[in-house]
């Protein structure tokens, strides 16, 4: 296939697509593609998958709509975009569930096979949305998707119900021909994905070029689009999503230790693809057991880490319930642990495929007792990568768990990640204890757990197979220094603010909290604080703030426990704070109690990302401001 | 692990100096010393040997072991000392259990670490109470136990331990008993032989809450009557003169018949090797509760893959078909672009 040359190419800076249909219809493998040329062609991307809980909910009703929202740029930016530009619908209950998130102006392109009265019921549809003049406000193309799919099928020689499952491709085809993608790429991937089904990668190729011809030679379009690539920082980019960028931090984490890794976990959504990367990774002596249950996957992990290995277990919400009591007793015993959340929509079952940051007040509180663990949270979808070796350096040097906050939303978003020198990255001291560490009163060496060092306050790790060092751990108070049992009151008292001490210890090692305010700290009259995965609205909301000639500060924790050593600072630095979270305002609740400052939340819970323009309106009403109409969207 | 000799150690050398704090009269004092004079007879060393338990009368045992040991929650030692066994196949790893640790709160640790056939020696105390909550039913105690918690006596059906283990695709399961020493030390050394998951239920006194439950058939007095020996390759027969034996029915029914009416060569001839966990199962259920002759011994010893060497055999695979894992190389894997700095 030659490249096109269009009857007319409209440059545009950005552009966001939807792709929806049934769960069954290919959607986020369309999407990925169209993202992955994107980025191959050097353009900015992020992304936003959407699908029901359901693997297979009834087809064509609104429960079984599975989207795919992608933004790409020739500049860079932060989300996933607010408003589609193009909304791709292969049927009427696609149509149904995602015309609201359309501006008016917007392009739709349907597969009108799909629209034939049976389907339209079942979407709740009492007349044709394409007939009706529903649609008015925005530019409609009707494409046969279905049945030239059919067609192209028949000709392949393959039978018409195998041929329809193609669609998709055709989709594709006719998206990439729109905004100029080129075909290479994903010719190859189909030959490639499909080699051990010649029928099938037949199909597929045969559906994409035909929809790739379709937008060329069909009159419905007017134009197709070009979107230039980003100027961004030189390097190797790949595309990661932020499960992979996890796992992948993890092993480097591994590696920067010199510690075997293990992982403990047990299938729950959003986490598992976490386990399902590891698990291919056995190469690089990577152990990992699906466990029978969410305890034993942590169970496992700590027991791995008393045998010297960088003990994980990963998770999301309900399986956090219930591993608190194992997690309280990694806190006692002072091991390393690494106890990753992917949160999702609660309470109890909630909305499993829906993003929320509703774990923080459990991350930092959800066990009995004074138990205090680190916690720090990813910010985008490549940052995963980096948190998880941040997690495992101070899991390791302090010995104690750490949770590591992730969401829906980063788990299965995408972006382009310009790839680190692994040479570069931070290297982690296991320091094992190899020594007796006391001497008895009669001279004699001996070992003590509970001896800790004076400036990271952890114990030593001793690991079985070392002469000498024998020695018995538990979920007991232990003695300070030598570790044995210990009913005692003024020790318990000393241990508790020991481990408390532990967590400020922390505090000493971690990076001040930058704040993005263009005329220095306290220029601006409102800070912005955020934490975890709102950070690309939050960026983006900003910016639009800015382009409108106004001034908004913006900070963004990654430690939650404990809090950079200047946070308190720059808080007092702003005459209004407004904290953006997925929940119902957690990290607000923390900072005023811990920093008496008068912050304000913003919250959401929809199972869905903040927008950009939901963090500037907010910002504007607090500096007072009338929104107005004209924002500053190509600024996103 | 290494080539030099294991130092040659006594009982004293594999007792912490931590007191032991067990009511007097425990059943648990029997137990520990019977591994502690075991465990220098077995070449091994203290810091290749490691003990975990979890919550109990029974999971203070590591504390007075002087090996490397965690005490750590309620029922999930199995699955701690799952994630210890895999990743360190050098350690001899113990797991101290108790009737409620394993069989109320772990059950699901306890069978799965038993179907895996994990490298872990599992010695399960039970004395069909709980002692450390002070005396409520456990579940291994009978039906209409009147304890605490059941004033009324208990109304759930106990379990069989052995049965249980079996029923989990167990590779070895044992029963011993408190009350001989050599008889312990006999099967705790077959226990650790095992390459995999090894299960021991071990009848246990709780002279504080359950006293005597299993006198009847422990007593010096009454083992030779109550308890039948499984001696592999051995007809199964008991009584001080071998008079009994065990013989299969021709419903199928394990019985017990006078060996001089039915003839020793009708006597079921013991055989642990055997695949099929069947009879090792009906033997399980030959005594309804220790108060009829109840088999002690090796019930099944059979080999299955171990679970922690099918792992690392997985990592030494992928490593010769891919070469040692490559980070760089891995964060490149999903397909790469290059960006060039700016035009000079």
């Amino acid at each position: 296939m030659s490249t096109v040359v269009p009857r007319k190419t409209k440059e545009l800076d950005r552009v966001v697509v939807r792709f929806a249909g049934d769960s069954g219809d290919g959607m986020q493998l369309t999407g990925s593609r169209f993202t992955t040329v994107s980025s191959l062609l050097g353009n900015d991307t992020a992304t936003l998958p959407d699908f029901p809980a359901e693997i297979r909910a009834p087809a064509g009703t609104l429960a079984g709509v599975s989207a795919f929202q992608v933004h790409i740029s020739d500049h860079d930016i932060l989300t996933p975009g607010d408003a589609p530009n193009v909304l791709v619908a292969m049927n009427p209950a696609a149509l149904r569930a995602n015309l609201g998130l359309m501006a008016p102006g917007g392009t739709i392109i349907v597969n009108v096979d799909a629209f034939d009265q049976r389907s339209l019921e079942k979407a709740g549809y009492q007349a044709n949305p394409l007939s009706d003049g529903s649609l008015a406000a925005f530019t409609v193309y009707e494409v046969p998707m279905t049945s030239l799919t059919m067609q192209v099928g028949k000709e392949a020689g393959v039978k018409p119900r195998d041929a329809e499952r193609s669609k998709n491709f055709f989709a594709l085809g006719l998206v990439s021909w729109l905004y100029s993608r080129p075909v290479e790429p994903t010719l190859a991937w189909i030959a490639e994905r499909f080699g051990g089904r010649p029928e099938v990668a037949e199909v597929n190729t045969r559906a994409f070029k035909a929809g790739y011809h379709f937008g060329e030679t069909a009159e419905l379009f007017e134009s197709n689009y070009q979107v230039r690539p980003a100027p961004v920082e030189p390097g190797t980019y790949t595309n990661v999503t932020g499960n992979t960028a996890l796992a992948w931090g993890l092993i480097a984490a591994a590696r920067q230790a010199k510690l075997p890794l293990f992982l403990g976990s047990y299938p729950i959504t959003p986490a598992s693809d976490i386990l399902h990367e590891l698990s291919k990774q056995k190469h690089f002596g990577v152990r990992t057991l699906q466990a029978e249950d969410e305890i034993a996957g942590i169970g496992a992990a700590i027991g791995a880490a008393f045998g010297g290995a960088l003990g994980v277990t990963t998770t999301s919400g309900p399986g956090m319930d219930l591993k608190a009591e194992a997690v309280g007793l990694a806190v006692n015993l002072e091991l390393p642990l690494v106890v990753v959340d992917i949160q999702r929509a609660g309470p109890s079952t909630g909305m499993p495929t829906k993003t929320e940051q509703g774990d923080l007040l459990q991350a930092l509180y959800g066990r009995h007792g004074e138990a205090p663990v680190p916690v720090v949270a990813a910010m985008t979808p490549s940052h995963c990568f980096d948190v998880a070796i941040e997690a495992a350096r101070i899991a390791v040097t302090y010995r104690t768990p750490v949770i590591l906050l992730s969401d829906g939303y980063l788990a299965n978003g995408a972006e382009p990640w310009r790839l680190p020198a692994v040479e570069d990255l931070p290297t982690i001291e296991a320091n094992f204890a190899t020594q007796p560490n006391h001497e008895r009163a009669d001279g004699t060496a001996e070992f003590w757990p509970y001896l800790r060092d004076p400036v990271t306050l952890a114990r030593p790790w001793a690991v079985p197979g070392t002469p000498g060092l024998e020695h018995r751990i538990g979920g007991l108070e232990k003695q300070a220094g030598s570790g044995n049992v210990s009913y005692d009151g003024e020790n318990h008292e000393r241990m508790v603010h020991e481990r408390a001490a532990k967590l400020a210890a922390v505090a000493a090692s971690i990076p001040p909290v930058a704040v993005d305010d263009p005329d220095g700290l306290g220029s601006a009259p409102v800070l912005v604080l955020g934490w975890g995965s709102t950070y690309g609205a939050i960026a983006a909301g900003v910016r639009r703030v800015r382009a409108r000639g106004l001034k908004v500060a913006h900070a963004h924790l990654v430690h939650l426990n404990p809090f950079p050593s200047n946070l308190g600072e720059v808080l007092r630095a702003y005459p209004k704070v407004l904290v953006p979270e997925v929940n119902l305002g957690q990290l607000v609740k923390l900072v005023r109690a811990e920093f008496l400052v008068d912050a304000q939340p913003l919250t959401k819970v929809q199972g869905q990302p903040f927008r950009a323009r939901e963090i500037e309106e907010a910002v504007l009403d607090t500096l007072g401001v009338a929104a107005g109409s004209a924002t500053s969207e190509e600024q996103e | 692990m290494t080539d030099l000799a294991v130092p040659t150690t006594t009982r004293k050398d594999w007792a912490s100096d931590q007191e032991v704090r067990w009511c007097p009269g425990c059943g648990d004092y029997s137990i520990l010393a019977a591994l502690q004079m075991l465990l220098p007879e077995l070449g091994v060393r203290r810091e290749n040997t490691v003990f975990v338990s979890g919550i109990g009368c029974a999971a203070r045992f590591p504390y007075y072991m002087q090996t490397y040991g965690m005490h750590t929650i309620h029922g999930r030692a199995p699955a701690i000392a799952t994630g210890l066994a895999v990743t360190r196949p050098d350690l001899d790893v113990w797991v101290v259990t108790g009737d409620g640790d394993a069989l109320s709160i772990g059950g699901n640790h306890l069978i799965h670490a038993l179907r895996r056939n994990v490298n872990i020696t599992i010695l399960l105390f039970n004395n069909q109470i709980y002692g450390l909550t002070k005396g409520q039913y456990s579940p291994t105690s009978e039906v209409g136990k009147v304890t605490k918690s059941t004033p009324f006596g208990s109304l759930d059906t106990p379990f069989n331990p052995i049965s249980l283990a079996l029923g989990a695709e167990a590779t070895f399961v044992a029963r011993t008993h408190d009350m001989d020493r050599k008889h312990m030390q006999e099967t705790f050394r077959r226990a650790h032989e095992h390459r995999g998951a090894a299960f021991v239920e071990i009848y246990q006194n709780c002279n504080v809450f359950n006293d005597g439950a299993f006198e009847r058939i422990t007593g010096r007095d009454q083992r030779a009557d109550m308890l039948i020996p499984l001696v592999h390759g051995q007809p199964i027969v008991f009584g001080a003169e071998g008079q009994y034996g065990v013989v299969m029915g021709e419903d199928g029914q394990l019985r017990i018949a006078p060996v001089a009416e039915v003839g020793v060569e009708r006597v079921l001839v013991h055989d642990e090797h055997r695949d099929d966990p069947g009879l090792a199962f009906a033997l399980s259920r030959l005594a309804r509760g220790p108060f009829e002759p109840t088999p002690i011994g090796v019930f099944r010893d059979v080999e299955r893959p171990e679970y922690g060497e099918a792992m690392t055999r997985q990592l030494l695979e992928a490593q010769e078909r891919r070469g040692p894992g490559d980070l760089a190389a891995l964060l490149a894997s999903g397909g790469t672009w290059e960006v060039p700095g700016p035009a000079h």
